[in-house]
């Protein structure tokens, strides 16, 4: 065994661990592998370190992932761009693991390497690697090699790049459907390279083929290729040629296909213009809309906004709004709980008396749905309306459905509607609040579920926030303080937490007046654990308050506290002196 | 429906093959108990017929693989030494796992036994085996690889005082100001690995898919477009992606919103072999079902249904239960369903719904005896079948270690007995009587001889052993088959 100098043993112990029975320790070496590489040198890195990781690949998942990412930023110890090209074999044979995730990464990996790579590099070292996995023996090699192409491509020769085009159309006829699939999800990045020429022809008729696959997973790939392609093909050519692909899987006998064209046909109405938009999506996505399948209706009423934000507000009022007035009574919460997630953002886009005359019915009724999510989701969105048509035309609405989502009895619709209570409160103005909601807001403090009881405390705060601490010091912290005498500690424990909160929102003066009376007070309270909170709580208080109070009030009362028989409210109230005594000397 | 010329109908194969013992597994010695946790509950050949698996009740999973399949050179030797080479598929045990343990379900106060139910072979890659494996519960997703023995000999410490952590406390990396020599240092060294050529076989479990059946999984199946499977229970079949375990879509669910309304559960669950958007599932009452994955998210509408109705008058006590169907076969192009339901084997053509295209009596002389089979539980047997590669024949099991071979052409049928003699027993007609044989029924299960009925001609039939499990070698005429603890392999 060599002996090691003293400053190195960290690094050697690295270097061994690198094959420690451990996955852990192997783990954090792969992790270190820059700091190996730096104490090897650029060399020996090349000549040394490289090969070995390219030799030892037979690791669990977790460290070749590891090895795989780290490498990918490794251009730096390896002596630069020029010398790239060593990082290729170890994560040439990273591609050939069975484990996707690992293999994405080298894919990412090499990606990210062979950008950088000189051109003339790339040809010579680059290229072989992307036909070598494009013809390898198992899947798993192929599949790797779909994600090189864009990559390998731009650098290419011409007579390379048609070799290269050749060998992308046949892995996208793979008997496997795995390489199939992963030719089509990377056809758009790929064709992004490719000549305007040759992408009308040969990459054009790669597509059609995999549109006809028979395999569903493959067509469901191809139309995602569909807007990437009608991005990169003059508009022209993308209604000759993918404009009828994307009409005929709107049709497409599997709902998982129409759900995808439902996903995705906003992004093409860009890149076919106007015209074909009218006359050939519109028709599409309304069928799409009234589809049989649920899913595919939920997919196409959650764009339903951004789609009319394409089309004139004519178009969208005449073909859009007829269907979103049915989706509006779906039969599936889903459908209806996806439209109302969206369908406020419609507002904007119609105006304000389209929005009147038109959505705010379907507001309404949405907002009267007997599921929770729906309602919600309306809530959630109110802003949008509001700049449109004001508060005032759903007001009337609104609060029967905020307080019966505010007493629902799953909690987590409680939470929900909680959360989006300072929304409300901004955009229903002072007024609407203090007559309906404030009491719902003092209510949720003595919920029986505590997640509730710390949002309300959260949700104060906000409140002050928005409306300023006088308001506040009206119609908060009386409310508040009162509470605190409530016989059950749990619920004292609240309004100490709602205290701390609101503490640093409502400034030193109404601190030291209103609210550390309150708290010192509870100090004397019967359960440790409110004492040991009263302790944090003075600590956090501690910034807000001058000092000459601090000395006068807070210390005092901690010190009693540091005396306490429970050992817990000794240990924060020792912490809170501690950092009371560190403010005071810095003053 | 598929236009290939594997579509064109079965030769006639008039004339039965001639099966020979090849092999026999974990064969018992005379008068030797059979270990429960030893008996095999499923087999099935990979896709090529390369490998063989075989499950049992302990939770274990054995593979098997082939080994008159030689590349060309070492063909060449061997033609070379004078020696000749068998023309029939030999096997060779490869490796076994602990795929599933016994576990306790806490919530439910279930016990969830290890029998593993069905195994499918999952797409080869990197020369790895990849199966799927499930008990009544969980599904497991195994990778069998072989790994060279590797040793670690020269690290830069002395491996044998070095105890810290990596990076423990008292002992981090160098920060910021500790420089690096350009050229590095030269003292350290990477460890040097030296590979022996001896390999270790290693099983891992890649995946567990979990928590999806509140009731017991009868059947997984791989789609075609090798990213997803299915697994069915009593009521449900979900689907799965192979690489995502956290979540699955249930795509049947014929669970009525009141138990007691239930009728009918799943039997047997597979997908087409070609079309990935096409399921066929079994009942209890005998129907198969088609459905078409494209058409909805939710399976809950068939478009073909595929039952024999029974002729008005001749119902009987019996004729709900011997109708439910306990296996399903799609025929290796998609076009053909073999059912097995108690007394036969149906043959259905996907594209006609209005009757079977050829039904197989198993044990027609049991049908006097269904009184007898219900009072012992064995007419909930569940009977497996299954096709040969070329359609031709197909084949299930039966009492006694007894299996079947029928020509799809004709009624002509073989009777073996999973033994080393496997002809040595007929069929019993009443043509060519045979006398029952002492040593078969040697084994006395626990029913004593309750579960034995002798009948008119003095044979006698053993419901203890039971042949349930068989496979059909997918290019060749190779039948595995499990009699209790014992994998049998004929050939013809």
């Amino acid at each position: 065994m060599a002996m090691v100098d003293e400053p190195l043993y960290p690094i050697a112990v690295l270097i061994d661990e690198l094959k420690n029975e451990d996955i852990q320790r192997r783990l954090n070496s792969i992790r270190g592998l820059s700091t190996i590489a730096r104490a090897l040198g650029e060399e020996r890195t090349r000549k040394e370190l490289i090969p070995f990781l390219s030799e030892n690949n037979d690791d669990e998942d977790e460290v070749l992932l590891a090895m795989a990412e780290e490498l990918g930023v490794f251009i730096l110890y390896v002596g630069g761009v020029d010398h790239a090209h060593v990082l290729l074999p170890p994560l040439e044979t990273l591609c050939t693991v069975e484990e996707t995730c690992v293999r994405d990464k080298a894919v990412e990996s090499l990606c990210r390497i062979g950008a950088q790579m000189k051109e003339s590099d790339v040809v010579e070292w680059f290229v072989p690697v992307v036909k070598r996995l494009a013809a390898g023996e198992w899947f798993t090699v192929r599949v790797s090699s779909c994600g090189l192409f864009h990559i390998a491509y731009p650098s290419a020769p011409e007579q390379l790049k048609s070799e290269l085009r050749t060998i992308y159309g046949q892995l996208c006829q793979d008997d496997m459907p795995m390489v199939r699939r992963a030719a089509a999800s990377n056809l758009g990045k790929f064709a992004a390279t490719v000549e305007p020429t040759f992408l009308k022809t040969e990459i054009m008729s790669i597509f059609n083929d995999l549109t006809n696959d028979d395999q569903d997973s493959v067509r469901l790939l191809a139309v995602e290729g569909c807007a990437a392609l009608g991005k990169l093909l003059e508009p022209q050519d993308c209604v000759a040629h993918i404009l009828p692909v994307i009409v005929s899987f709107a049709q497409d006998k599997s709902w998982r296909v129409r759900y995808m064209v439902a996903n995705q046909l906003y992004e093409l109405c860009e890149a076919v213009g106007p015209e074909p938009t009218r006359n050939d999506l519109v028709p599409a996505y309304v069928r799409l809309l009234r589809d049989n399948e649920a899913e595919v209706r939920i997919a196409a009423a959650g764009k339903v906004t951004k789609f009319c934000r394409i089309l004139s507000p004519e178009l969208a009022i005449q073909h859009i709004l007829p269907c979103v007035k049915e989706l509006s009574t779906d039969s599936s919460q889903h459908v209806r709980s996806a439209l109302a997630s969206v369908i406020m953002g419609m507002a904007p886009v119609l105006g304000k008396d389209a929005t009147i005359e038109q959505l705010l019915p379907i507001f309404l009724s949405l907002l009267k749905d007997e599921f929770p999510d729906v309602r919600l989701n309306i809530i959630s969105k109110l802003d949008q309306v509001n700049q449109v048509i004001g508060i005032d035309l759903l007001s009337q609405s609104l609060l029967p459905a905020i307080v019966e989502l505010a007493e629902d009895r799953h909690w987590r619709v409680r939470l929900a509607i909680i959360e989006y209570i300072p929304l409300l409160a901004s955009q229903l103005g002072v007024g609407f609040f203090d007559d309906k909601l404030g009491a719902l807001c003092m209510q949720w403090l003595e919920d029986k579920v505590y997640s509730i009881r710390d949002a309300a405390a959260n949700n104060l705060k906000r409140l002050a926030e928005e409306f300023g601490p006088d308001w506040a010091m009206q119609h908060i912290v009386p409310q508040v303080l009162e509470k605190v005498s409530n016989p059950h500690y749990l619920y004292r424990m609240t309004i100490i937490q709602a205290i701390s909160l609101l503490a640093p929102v409502m400034g030193a003066e109404i601190t030291s007046q209103k609210l550390l009376p309150v708290v010192i007070t509870s100090s004397k309270d019967r359960v440790p654990n409110i004492k040991f909170n009263i302790a944090k709580v003075l600590q956090a208080l501690i910034p807000i308050l001058d000092s000459s109070e601090v000395e006068k009030t807070v210390k005092p009362c901690l010190v009693e506290l540091s005396e306490d028989p429970d050992v817990d409210v000794r240990f924060y109230a020792s912490q809170a002196l501690q950092s009371c005594d560190q403010i005071m000397m810095s003053c | 429906m598929m236009g290939s010329e594997s579509d064109a109908p079965p030769p006639p194969s008039s004339t039965p093959l001639d099966w020979k013992f090849s092999q026999v597994f974990g064969e018992r010695a005379a008068g030797e108990e059979v270990q429960e946790v030893d008996i095999i509950s499923a087999i099935e050949f990979n896709k090529s017929g390369s490998h063989l698996a075989t499950g049992d009740r302990g939770g274990r999973v054995v593979l098997f693989e082939r080994t008159d399949v030689k590349d060309n050179s070492t063909r060449k030797d061997l033609e070379n030494s004078d020696y000749t080479v068998s023309h029939h598929p030999e096997f060779r045990y490869k490796t076994e796992f602990q795929s599933h343990e016994p576990e306790f379900d806490y919530l439910k106060s279930l016990e969830i036994e290890e029998k593993i139910n069905k195994i499918k072979w999952c797409q080869t890659a990197n020369g790895a085996l990849f199966l799927l494996s499930t008990n009544d519960k969980t599904i497991k997703f195994w990778k069998v690889q072989e790994k060279k023995i590797k040793k670690i000999s020269e690290t830069n410490l002395d491996t044998s005082n070095v105890k810290s952590n990596g990076l423990g406390p008292g002992l981090s990396l160098p920060n910021g100001d500790f420089s690096f020599p350009a050229g590095g240092f030269g003292s350290l060294r990477l460890p040097v690995v030296v590979s022996s050529q001896e390999t270790n076989l290693v099983a891992n479990c890649r995946r567990v898919y979990a928590h999806a059946h509140d009731y017991h999984i009868n059947s997984i199946s791989n789609n075609s477009d090798g990213e997803t499977f299915i697994s069915a229970d009593d009521l449900r079949i979900n689907l799965w992606n192979l690489e995502i375990s956290s979540q699955s879509f249930n795509i049947v669910d014929v669970k009525p919103p009141n138990m007691e309304d239930l009728t009918e559960v799943i039997t047997s669950a597979e997908f087409h072999p070609i079309n990935c958007n096409t399921l066929a599932y079994s009942s209890s009452k005998g129907s198969i079902r088609l459905v078409d994955l494209r058409q909805s998210a939710l399976c809950d509408n068939h478009f073909q249904l595929f039952e024999e109705h029974e002729a008005p008058g001749s119902r009987t006590f019996f004729t709900e239960i011997i109708a439910s169907i306990s296996d399903i076969k799609f025929s290796k192009d998609g076009r053909h369903i073999l059912s097995r339901d108690y007394m036969t084997l149906k043959l259905w053509d996907i594209n006609m719904n209005s009757g079977p295209v050829a039904t197989f009596p198993v044990h027609e002389y049991l049908r006097p005896k269904l009184c007898d089979l219900y009072e012992n539980d064995s007419i909930f047997d569940k009977f497996e079948c299954c096709q040969s590669g070329d359609g031709s024949r197909v084949a299930t099991g039966s009492y006694s270690n007894l299996f079947r071979v029928f020509e799809s052409g004709s009624k002509e049928a073989t009777t073996l007995e999973a033994s080393r003699n496997p002809m040595r027993r007929q069929v019993p007609t009443p043509a060519k009587p045979v006398r029952s044989l002492p040593s078969i029924t040697r084994v006395v299960g626990r029913r004593g001889t309750e579960a034995q009925v002798t009948d008119a001609n003095g044979n006698s039939y053993d419901f203890t052993t039971k042949l349930l499990h068989l496979a059909w070698h997918p290019t060749e005429n190779l039948i595995a088959c499990a009699a209790a603890n014992s994998l049998y392999m004929y050939y013809a």
